[in-house]
């Protein structure tokens, strides 16, 4: 994933997977994957956090302009960026020497798992919170924030295993 | 100053992290205020354009529903022009002249792009804009009743706030009687809505039917909204009762946007009064 125009494909491919196909899935009339933020998770790790900031806060403003969502989706993507470093020094143990050479193919599944987990709940309870914008149905939020990080990790470790290769 | 330079350079990530979530909050605070114009939306020409494609290839696939409701709309006016005709041998043979005939609104067809119904903040875009003379403020119907008001428009496209909206809030009444109400959304159900601040002496029955009032300069009077299924008897201030929409909000096809031409005269009197 190290390549530019890999990245760029990665972009794109994500938009535009969103905005035109997740968008509509809407199971049960309110539960929709966000599957875009997979862009946090496959950026490789830097220790220069500027780029992956201003991306993925790119991403999540594209993604609002095609959902009519102000900028709930660019906040929030933003905020998993930034937390991310931390979250990969704590479950994976690496310090800024190992950044380069780490992949998450390597690492076995239960840490990807945690990983993952984690930065899918944060991200959508802070677009859920932010798309309410009042303490009055708070329940729905909560429910909303538990099926749909369901759909997104489902979506997310099919995809994985889809795409990686045997090797 | 080189103390300061060392903060910015120990601190630049964290500087720039909250400078992007900066600009997201001020942008989601400007979309969540109808008044002001705004930025991130789906009027541009871009997405806009983007969603037409789309909606070129998708429209296919709601051919046979969509001429189902042309049908169904011609047969309903075709009715009231029959009640028409009957209707106008009984009147007094007053002469009408038709020179000082004077129309108060123009309908325009368009046609939804994109559809949102499960947010609690829903807009809806629509493939004419300010090129077709739509303007901020006008209101959107279909055959089945109300959709929403038109929020933002640029040179081809226009966002209309959705009656699923929370920050929508539009007058509606009784039909056959005068009491009225005021059109809310909890942000719960797309089939339904609520009607609030209705007075307790309105003879409220399950299965009335709930039209717009014209009590506002946007919506004509008569439009259909839906039919009351719920009745709150408690002792709640706001008198809730829950409305059934006629339209189906999830699925939109054509449109007509509604121009009121007397909008500027009935704002003037009405500021005059308040002053």
């Amino acid at each position: 994933m190290n390549n530019p125009f890999k990245l760029f494909f990665l972009f794109f491919s994500l938009l535009f997977l969103q905005v035109f196909i997740l968008n509509n899935i809407l199971l049960f009339d309110a539960i929709n994957p966000y599957l875009y933020i997979v862009f946090v998770f496959l950026y490789p790790l830097k220790e220069n956090k500027i780029p992956i900031l201003f991306y993925s806060f790119l991403l999540g403003l594209l993604v609002d302009f095609f959902s009519d969502t102000g900028g709930i989706h660019a906040f929030s993507i933003t905020v998993i960026a930034h937390i991310r470093l931390f979250f990969v020094k704590v479950y994976f143990n690496k310090l800024e020497i190992d950044f380069p050479f780490f992949s998450l193919k390597t690492e076995s599944f239960g840490k990807i798992f945690n990983y993952v987990v984690t930065l899918t709940v944060i991200h959508h309870f802070i677009f859920f919170s932010l798309a309410n914008f009042s303490f009055h149905n708070f329940s729905n939020v909560l429910s909303n924030t538990f099926f749909s990080s369901i759909f997104t990790l489902f979506l997310y470790f099919i995809g994985s295993a889809i795409f990686t290769r045997n090797e | 100053m080189q103390q300061l330079i060392f903060f910015i350079q120990r601190f630049k990530y964290f500087l720039f992290f909250i400078l992007l979530e900066s600009i997201a909050f001020s942008l989601i605070l400007t979309n969540l205020n109808f008044q002001k114009s705004k930025f991130v939306n789906s009027t541009n020409s871009i997405v806009g354009g983007i969603y037409t494609q789309k909606s070129k290839i998708t429209s296919y696939f709601n051919l046979k529903s969509e001429n189902q409701l042309l049908a169904a709309e011609n047969a309903r006016l075709r009715n009231e022009l029959q009640k028409k005709v009957f209707a106008t041998p009984i009147k007094d043979s007053t002469i009408v002249d038709t020179v000082r005939y004077f129309q108060k609104f123009s309908f325009k067809s368009g046609k939804i792009i994109s559809n949102n119904y499960n947010k609690e903040f829903n807009f809806l875009t629509l493939d004419i804009g300010k090129n077709q003379g739509i303007e901020k403020e006008m209101a959107v119907i279909n055959s089945l009743g109300i959709v929403g008001i038109i929020d933002n428009t640029s040179d081809k496209y226009a966002r209309v706030q959705s009656v699923l909206n929370k920050n929508s809030k539009i007058n509606a009444r009784l039909r056959n009687s005068n009491y009225f109400g005021t059109l809310d959304w909890n942000g719960d159900d797309y089939r339904s809505i609520q009607l609030i601040d209705i007075p307790r002496q309105a003879p409220l029955k399950i299965g009335d039917t709930i039209e717009t009032g014209g009590k506002s300069t946007i919506f004509p009077e008569g439009i259909l909204i839906g039919t009351v299924s719920k009745i709150n008897r408690g002792n709640s201030a706001e008198n809730r009762v829950l409305i059934k929409l006629f339209n189906d909000m999830s699925s939109l096809g054509t449109v007509y946007v509604i121009k009121n031409f007397d909008k500027l005269e009935i704002k003037k009197i009405e500021n005059l009064e308040n002053e």
